[in-house]
C-alpha cells in the first residue's frame, strides 16, 4: 500500500514533527507541574496553525485572532487534562475548531447551514483540467504572488470543503481527527476532501496559463515547456 | 469536459480513479485497488494529470509557508496569555524579569550623570548673575573655590588670589561660575574690535601674580 503520504514527505512538516516530541513532552510536563511561564514557549510553534484553523472557519481576521487567543487560554486552563497519547498540536487545533464553531453558531443561522451541507455531496466531481502537471517545486512558495493565488483559490471553495481541506492537508489532522473536530462523519470528510483537492487542482491549473507557475525555477535538466 | 466512459483495458474507468485518487494519495486504498489504479494511470494521460495535480495541491498547501497570521499576532497572544493566564512573557525567566526595570533606571541615572558631566551646566553660583554667553570656550580663565566668578588671568578684581585655579571658560561655566563683569567685558570688547589680546589694563605682572598664586 504504500505510497508515502506527500504531506508527511513535506520536509518542513516532517522536520517539525521529528524535532518536537522530547522537548515538547518536557515542556508539557513542566507546565502541568505548575511552571505557567513556560506555556507560551510550549504553544508558540503552533500559534500560526491555531490562527489558520480559526480563520478557515470564521473567515474574519479579527474574529479568528480573538478565537485563537481564547482557544489558547482554554488550552492553558485544561492543560492537566491533556494526555500524552494524543498529539499536542492536534489537541490545540481541536480546541480551536471547537471554539470557532461555537462562535459561528452564536453569530449565524445554523438551520440554513444544515440544509446547505446536504447539497453537492450527492453528485461526484469531474475534473475539468487535464494539462500535464509537473512537480511544482516548493521554492514556488517563496513568491508572494504564488502564495496569494493559492490563498485565493482556497478562499473560493465552499466552506464545508475549505474547512476539511484546511484541517486535513494544512493542519495535518488525520481523517478521524478531522471528523471529530468538525462533528461530521468520516465518510463526509473523505468525500469533501476529495472534492476540495480536485477543485483546487482545477483552480491551480490556471497557474500555467496565467504564468504564475511558469516563471518558477525548474530543476536542472528539465524544461518548463 | 471529459465523459466518464473512458475505460482502460483492465476494466477500471477514469471515474473510478477520480473517485479514489484522494485515498490513493493518502495511502488508504487496498493493494488490489492500488495495483489496478497504477495500471490504469500508466496508460491514461488524463488520470496521470489528475494524480499529479492532486499531489501538487497537497504538497503546496501543506507547506508551513502557506500558514500565515497577521503581523504582531504572536506578540498580542503572548500579552493576552500574560494578562489572563499569568503566563510570563517568554525569554525572561522569573529571576531576571525584575532586572529589566532596574537596569533601565540605572541606565537612565547613568545617562543623566554623563549628561551633567559633559554638557549641562550646574546651577549658577550667583543667582543675581547673568549666565555667560559668547565667551570662547577654550579661553583660559581663573577661578577660586570660594568665589562665584571667573576672570581673565590678571584681572584686578580677583579675590583670594592665593586659591586660584586655571581652567577653560567652558569648564568654569559648567561648574556654575559666572563671568567677571569687568575683565571679561573688556576681553570681549577687545576681541570684538579685532584685537586678540585682552585689555591692556591687564598687565603681565598681574598675570604672573595670578598664575603664581596657584
Amino acid at each position: 500500500m504504500a505510497e508515502a503520504n506527500p504531506v508527511l514527505n513535506n520536509p518542513k512538516s516532517r522536520a517539525e514533527a521529528d524535532a518536537g516530541p522530547t522537548r515538547e513532552q518536557d515542556l508539557i510536563a513542566r507546565v502541568q507541574g505548575g511552571q505557567n511561564e513556560l506555556f507560551y514557549e510550549l504553544v508558540r510553534p503552533y500559534e500560526r496553525r491555531v490562527y489558520a484553523a480559526a480563520f478557515a472557519i470564521l473567515r474574519n481576521e479579527s474574529d479568528a485572532e480573538d478565537v485563537a487567543q481564547e482557544a489558547m487560554l482554554k488550552a492553558f486552563a485544561n492543560i492537566r487534562q491533556f494526555r500524552a497519547e494524543a498529539r499536542f498540536s492536534t489537541w490545540l487545533i481541536q480546541i480551536t475548531v471547537n471554539e470557532a464553531l461555537m462562535r459561528r453558531r452564536r453569530e449565524r443561522n445554523v438551520v440554513m447551514e444544515g440544509i446547505d451541507n446536504q447539497r453537492d455531496e450527492e453528485s461526484e466531481y469531474t475534473p475539468r483540467e487535464f494539462a500535464d502537471w509537473r512537480e511544482i517545486p516548493s521554492e514556488a512558495l517563496e513568491r508572494k504572488e504564488v502564495r496569494q493565488k493559492l490563498a485565493e483559490a482556497l478562499a473560493s471553495l465552499d466552506r464545508k470543503y475549505r474547512e476539511v481541506f484546511v484541517l486535513r492537508d494544512m493542519e495535518q489532522l488525520n481523517i478521524q481527527e478531522t471528523a471529530e473536530a468538525l462533528g461530521i462523519s468520516v465518510a463526509s470528510v473523505k468525500t469533501r476532501l476529495l472534492r476540495a483537492r480536485l477543485m483546487l487542482r482545477d483552480l491551480l491549473a490556471g497557474g500555467w496559463e496565467h504564468g504564475w507557475f511558469s516563471r518558477l525555477p525548474f530543476e536542472k535538466g528539465t524544461k518548463p515547456w | 469536459m471529459v465523459s466518464g466512459e473512458d475505460v482502460k483495458p483492465n476494466g477500471m474507468s477514469c471515474e473510478t480513479v477520480w473517485r479514489e485518487v484522494s485515498s490513493y494519495v493518502d495511502g488508504e486504498v487496498g493493494v488490489g485497488l492500488r495495483t489496478e489504479m497504477d495500471e490504469h494511470i500508466r496508460g491514461c494521460r488524463r488520470c496521470a494529470s489528475v494524480l499529479e495535480g492532486t499531489r501538487n495541491v497537497i504538497r503546496l498547501y501543506s507547506d508551513e509557508r502557506m500558514i500565515e497570521a497577521p503581523a504582531g499576532f504572536g506578540k498580542r497572544l503572548e500579552k493576552r496569555l500574560a494578562r489572563n493566564a499569568r503566563v510570563s512573557p517568554r525569554s525572561w525567566s522569573s529571576w531576571s524579569a525584575w532586572l529589566v526595570p532596574v537596569a533601565a533606571v540605572l541606565l537612565f541615572a547613568l545617562g543623566l550623570r554623563l549628561a551633567n558631566t559633559y554638557t549641562a551646566e550646574r546651577a549658577l553660583r550667583s543667582q543675581l548673575a547673568q549666565a555667560a554667553r559668547a565667551i570662547p570656550p577654550d579661553l583660559q580663565v581663573v577661578v577660586s573655590d570660594d568665589a562665584k566668578v571667573f576672570h581673565v588671568p590678571g584681572c584686578d578684581f580677583i579675590h583670594n588670589k592665593n586659591k586660584l585655579r586655571t581652567m577653560t571658560a567652558k569648564e568654569a561655566i559648567r561648574d556654575g561660575y559666572v563671568p567677571c563683569s569687568r575683565c571679561m567685558r573688556k576681553y570681549l570688547e577687545a576681541t570684538t574690535a579685532g584685537r586678540s589680546q585682552p585689555s591692556s589694563e591687564i598687565t603681565d605682572a598681574d598675570a604672573d601674580d595670578v598664575t603664581g598664586g596657584q
